[in-house]
């Protein structure tokens, strides 16, 4: 199960098709960048779920 | 020589240059400890807590080669550049799940390096040897990359030389970092790594932040650089795949890069090295939970590629492009000090590599091969010494060797690394493979990977599979084939090698042996 949730983020990065478009556009960004930009964030939130998960 | 010298720039540039070789060898003062024990030299002593950590790994991970090389590729062909991105998403899970396990049984054990690790594990001496030897290799055109990004600044501060005399800056900068290296070990850039990335984060956010206003907003920016580069597309006749988005083609390569570089980072010594000088396995997990602060950094320095196309910068080696970048938007005072950001970035991690390939070296293919009946006082003696050696062979490098071909071995580095994985991380899991196997499973990738990247003109990173349309980074197609060749072996070899580990020695130390 922990392993399953750490391999999420890098599981979506994997799908380029998906993602690999200009529209929808955020700030000027295209899908392409903003989508791997959000992503950051979200690989760490779900690495710190896992931490939180292991602590209690 | 100095005719064309931005003397404000170069200024502020020889400032920052000096307060951080003053930091340099204060640091040996630092968290006090007798240097001339191997552990305190090359680990730090085992003693970083998780806010030193995070910028000492941090300062490894991230060089003045990313702050170059990966904006010149933006800057070049577009979106294929930014697998730099995908591939920081994969490394941090990966090290949350791994590395606080390597982190115990390296404390319990007293390993140094990663071949210490699989020696103990395996009691192979030649897959020991494999190990440090693939470190060592690969670890040299890094730190020469190093100095390449830092040789980029100092010609755009506008310094000309001719010959040998045009390496000049380069190799003073160069003679400071050994000697304080020798001296204060990893303290030097684990000290020196706040400085550098204090100032590159200051150098980012006034990026991302004046740029956009000068071209008139990111849209502008992405709308004026895909033309920039449709355009190139269509000159170059459809040969160079160019554009804001990926082509069919590219896909492939891209993901693959982006594995098998996140395979093979880890594994580099230097990042051993960063890792098993943290307090304890948890101070690895807050990091691998922060540590993504810098791969935003990283996502926003690619764009500055984008970013110099937009503001119509024109270099023959694109290499050049963020520097330009720089001396086109800012004030002088502000250029001397992002250029000093960027080639102090060049030094933390040329530091931490020079380490950790000494430690590898000494611990690793010295002592058990030449001089068994070493002690820790010896081991440090021989290891700053080799940090010198190591680091005056880089140099070396940079200024008989052609810097396209460092570039090319670079991405060679990459593949070597990835060949050392399955004996290392599969290790910390199971036991079942055999480690004649896995020697068997690295030769192999070793050279599949070299002769897949070998072509008469160049290295190449890439290769088509069995002549079909399906292109992948030959570090992976290696690394299958390495675990392919490892798995089967293991199934017929008999397993009776010692192995010094046990299943207790994985988990996490109780908190009061930690503390101290």
């Amino acid at each position: 199960m922990k392993y399953l949730l750490l391999s999420l983020p890098s599981l979506a990065t994997l799908l380029v098709p998906f993602y690999n478009s200009t529209t929808p556009r955020l700030f000027g960004f295209p899908f392409f960048y903003w989508f791997l930009i959000v992503l950051i964030p979200a690989s760490s939130l779900v690495t710190y779920l896992v931490y939180k998960g292991e602590k209690r | 020589m100095i005719d064309h010298l931005n003397w404000m720039a170069a200024g502020v540039f020889i400032a920052f240059f000096l307060l951080v070789t003053i930091l340099g060898f204060v640091a040996a003062h630092w968290k006090r400890g007798d240097l001339n024990d191997l552990n305190e030299w090359g680990l730090g002593g085992r003693r970083f807590g998780a806010w030193i950590s995070w910028f000492l790994i941090g300062g490894d991970i991230y060089t003045a080669y990313t702050v170059i090389a990966v904006p010149s590729v933006v800057y070049a062909v577009g979106a294929y550049g930014f697998f730099a991105v995908p591939y920081t998403i994969i490394i941090y899970p990966l090290l949350y799940a791994t590395f606080p396990r390597l982190w115990a049984v390296a404390h319990r054990k007293n390993y140094m390096t990663a071949a210490d690790y699989v020696l103990g594990r395996y009691g192979n001496n030649w897959l020991e040897l494999a190990v440090a030897f693939t470190g060592i290799f690969a670890t040299m055109p890094y730190i020469a990359l190093q100095l390449v990004g830092m040789e980029r600044v100092i010609d755009a501060l506008g310094f000309q030389g001719h010959g040998i005399m045009s390496h000049l800056p380069l190799t003073i900068a160069f003679v400071i970092l050994a000697l304080y290296t020798y001296r204060s070990g990893l303290r030097a850039p684990a000290m020196i790594a706040f400085v550098k990335d204090i100032m590159i984060y200051i150098f980012v956010l006034a990026a991302i932040v004046i740029v956009p206003m000068k071209l008139g907003g990111y849209g502008a920016i992405f709308d004026a650089a895909g033309a920039a580069l449709a355009k190139k597309a269509a000159v170059s006749g459809g040969k160079i795949a160019a554009g804001l988005l990926l082509s069919p083609k590219q896909m492939l390569p891209f993901i693959t890069l982006a594995i098998g570089s996140g395979l093979a980072l880890l594994m580099y010594p230097h990042s051993m090295t960063g890792m098993l000088s943290a307090r304890s396995g948890n101070t690895i997990r807050i990091n691998a939970v922060a540590l993504p602060a810098y791969s935003v950094m990283l996502a926003l320095i690619a764009l500055m590629g984008y970013m110099a196309l937009a503001a119509g910068v024109h270099v023959t080696n694109p290499q050049d492009a963020v520097p330009h970048l720089i001396l086109a938007v800012f004030p002088d005072w502000f250029v001397g000090f992002c250029f000093a950001a960027i080639a102090i970035g060049a030094l933390v991690p040329a530091a931490i590599m020079s380490i950790g390939a000494a430690n590898t070296f000494t611990r690793n293919i010295w002592k058990p091969f030449i001089h068994p009946a070493m002690n820790s006082q010896e081991e440090a003696v021989l290891a700053k010494l080799m940090s010198l050696i190591v680091k005056v062979g880089a140099l070396a490098f940079i200024l008989f060797v052609p810097t396209k071909f460092a570039l090319d071995l670079q991405l060679l580095g990459g593949m070597w690394m990835a060949q050392v994985f399955p004996a290392v991380i599969f290790g910390l899991y199971t036991r079942w493979f055999n480690g004649w196997a896995l020697l068997a499973g690295w030769a192999t990738g070793m050279v599949l990977g070299t002769w897949l990247a070998w072509t008469p003109a160049a290295w190449v990173p890439v290769h088509a599979i069995f002549g079909s349309n399906l292109t992948v980074y030959n570090g992976v197609t290696a690394f299958v084939a390495n675990v392919l060749v490892a798995a089967v072996l293991s199934a017929l070899l008999p397993n009776t090698a010692l192995d010094e580990t046990r299943a207790e020695d994985y988990a996490d130390l109780p908190e009061t042996a930690v503390a101290k």
